[in-house]
């Protein structure tokens, strides 16, 4: 699952993979005439639309290939760096930096873009911008009540508003699509002429037209996860999936005398995990599952992974995820915690005849009682298993 | 030699998309540029006078963020790569040249000074909006990040507010 650094991509070759982006990053801008001051700023005044087009097309290819690459669960969104937002430094910084685009004719990526080529006054507008970093940073003790008012955290435009994810995506398009035709019909009537490149032809009409149905029928089939969840509603398929079943007494074993054979999965909400919980266990949610963070944890070693709920039922849902994610070596605590308490911790010898076997069985009972008891009051004095969770990637400028 | 034509700019903007969509995918970040100045700021003034990098919190905080040389960082390796790529890109297209680039109606002068103004208050503005044109407004779109697309409509509509004020520097 992506994103791929730093597991299968180490830190120190992402620099390698760094300066391999800011080539084609630099080529596909000088390109498209990003070199070029009098171009980038055309949009303002009506006779160049070239930024509009490329920063639009580029934005909304970009966005629907991560909305795509989430709805099959190949991109962990809940990893990558969302910039955070603070509503007023983004509104009065974003103004600022408009102004500094119109004075200077140019912005940061660009100005590099063009002082590349030769552009003196590219290099004067980066002098001009460390300057105002330097400025910044020295007057940041005024600035920080601005900097940081109004932090609404990692939230995402579709949140805000209030609509889906995929609806949100579908505007844009349009709004993007809107956006061309309105200022090509401009930049004609500003320039006096028809710019015989943007005309739309037949090949550009038919690439759009395939990418659109490409993309309506991957929003046909539905998220992979969602599918799961709800296949794991129906107790049926709970059964079809691949795992096994642990008895109260295997584990009771297990806890005793080969504590490092397994890891324990425990379903529950955190109050409950929190009042009561097995040693060597992990408080995780079901969406965990779905996660990076989960496929490096069940891949280690090979450990049993155990899941456990209050009942098996519960269980089982865990488990079925987990192995449907193709994940090996999953078992599930057989009736639940409810049983684990019944058989073990409280377990009580029934006044009747017993069977030899049952006298050795209870005898071992009696004994795990004393010592899972031990156990789970030795673990409550030390610090609980968290389920590792990877921090958001440090990104943005 | 002539100069080649421009890319047709919806081309190059899909292409420019797949770039930061692979950005994406490789890295969990996006694209960006100013982060790479900020980078080199700290790194100068830490080194002139880390009394000074110690007292201030900018500083600071960016220091407690990031570890190591402010240099050995992610948009420092990626601006390299793109003047290298630009670079090559005005080579093939025969567009290397030195040259001052103004409108004939002002002075060189007019556009040395227009440039280091605007320069600095988008350098400023990057700062205080977390990011620019690249970081918030253009990565910021491609997560959906309600920041990122507040900042791109801040910038874009800033501009055209004060177009009309500075319109003799371009027309």
């Amino acid at each position: 699952m992506a994103p791929l650094v730093p597991d299968i991509i180490s830190n120190e070759f992402n620099f390698i993979i760094a300066i391999l982006i800011g080539i084609a990053f630099g080529y596909i801008l000088e390109q498209a005439g990003f070199s070029s001051s009098k171009k980038l700023v055309g949009l303002f005044y009506g006779y160049d639309f070239t930024v509009l087009r490329v920063f639009f097309t580029a934005g909304i290819t970009a966005m629907f290939g991560v909305v795509v690459l989430g709805h099959f669960g190949l991109l962990d969104i809940s990893i990558i760096y969302i910039n955070p937002t603070y509503l007023w430094s983004a509104i009065v910084g974003g103004v600022i930096m408009g102004l500094g685009f119109v004075i200077g004719g140019f912005c940061p990526g660009t100005s590099v873009c063009a002082a590349a080529i030769g552009k003196i006054d590219a290099m004067i507008f980066i002098v001009g911008s460390i300057i105002g970093v330097f400025v910044f940073s020295e007057l940041y003790p005024i600035l920080e009540g601005l900097y940081k008012s109004e932090y609404w955290g990692n939230v995402r435009i579709f949140e805000v508003i209030g609509i889906s994810q995929g609806l949100f995506s579908f505007l844009m398009i349009l709004m993007a699509v809107f956006a061309f035709v309105v200022t090509t019909i401009i930049e004609k009537k500003v320039n006096k002429k028809d710019n015989p490149d943007l005309k739309p032809t037949g090949r550009y009409v038919t690439f759009a037209a395939i990418t659109i149905i490409i993309g309506l029928f991957s929003f046909a089939l539905p998220e992979r996860q969602k599918v799961l969840i709800e296949k794991s509603n129906n107790p049926d398929l709970l059964a079809t999936a691949d795992y096994k079943i642990m008895t109260a007494d295997e584990l009771a074993y297990r806890l005793m005398y080969d504590m490092n054979s397994f890891r324990i999965y425990d379903l529950r909400s955190k109050e409950l995990f929190n009042q009561f919980s097995l040693p060597n266990s992990m408080n995780i949610s079901l969406d965990y599952i779905f996660s990076k963070d989960a496929s490096k944890l069940f891949t280690e070693s090979y450990k049993m992974q155990i899941f456990v709920d209050e009942t098996e039922e519960g269980a089982r849902r865990g488990a079925f995820l987990a192995a449907e994610m193709g994940y090996e070596n999953i078992y599930v605590l057989k009736g639940g915690l409810n049983e684990f308490r019944s058989e073990i911790l409280e377990f009580k010898k029934p006044n009747r005849e017993l069977t030899l076997i049952e006298k050795d069985n209870y005898r071992f009972r009696e004994i795990a009682q004393k010592e899972i008891k031990i156990l789970i009051e030795k673990a409550k004095t030390q610090q609980k298993l968290e389920a590792p969770k990877t921090k958001r990637v440090l990104g943005g400028c | 030699m002539e100069k080649s034509k421009y890319m047709n700019p919806y081309l190059a903007g899909f292409f420019l998309g797949l770039l930061l969509l692979l950005t994406i995918y490789i890295t969990g970040r996006g694209l960006g540029a100013s982060g790479a100045f900020k980078s080199m700021v700290v790194y100068a003034v830490n080194t002139l006078s880390p009394e000074h990098t110690a007292a201030k919190p900018y500083y600071i905080e960016y220091l407690s963020e990031h570890e190591g040389n402010p240099l050995k960082n992610w948009l420092i390796f990626e601006l390299i790569g793109v003047v290298i790529g630009a670079f090559i890109s005005g080579l093939i297209s025969n567009r290397l040249e030195f040259k001052l680039e103004f409108p004939e109606k002002i002075t060189k002068r007019v556009r040395i000074i227009s440039a280091l103004i605007g320069g600095a208050l988008f350098g400023f503005g990057a700062q205080l909006g977390r990011g620019c044109t690249s970081g918030a407004a253009l990565s910021g779109m491609a997560v959906m990040s309600a920041g990122g697309i507040i900042t791109m409509l801040a910038i874009f509509g800033g501009a055209y507010m004060f177009a009309y004020f500075f319109r003799k520097l371009w027309i």
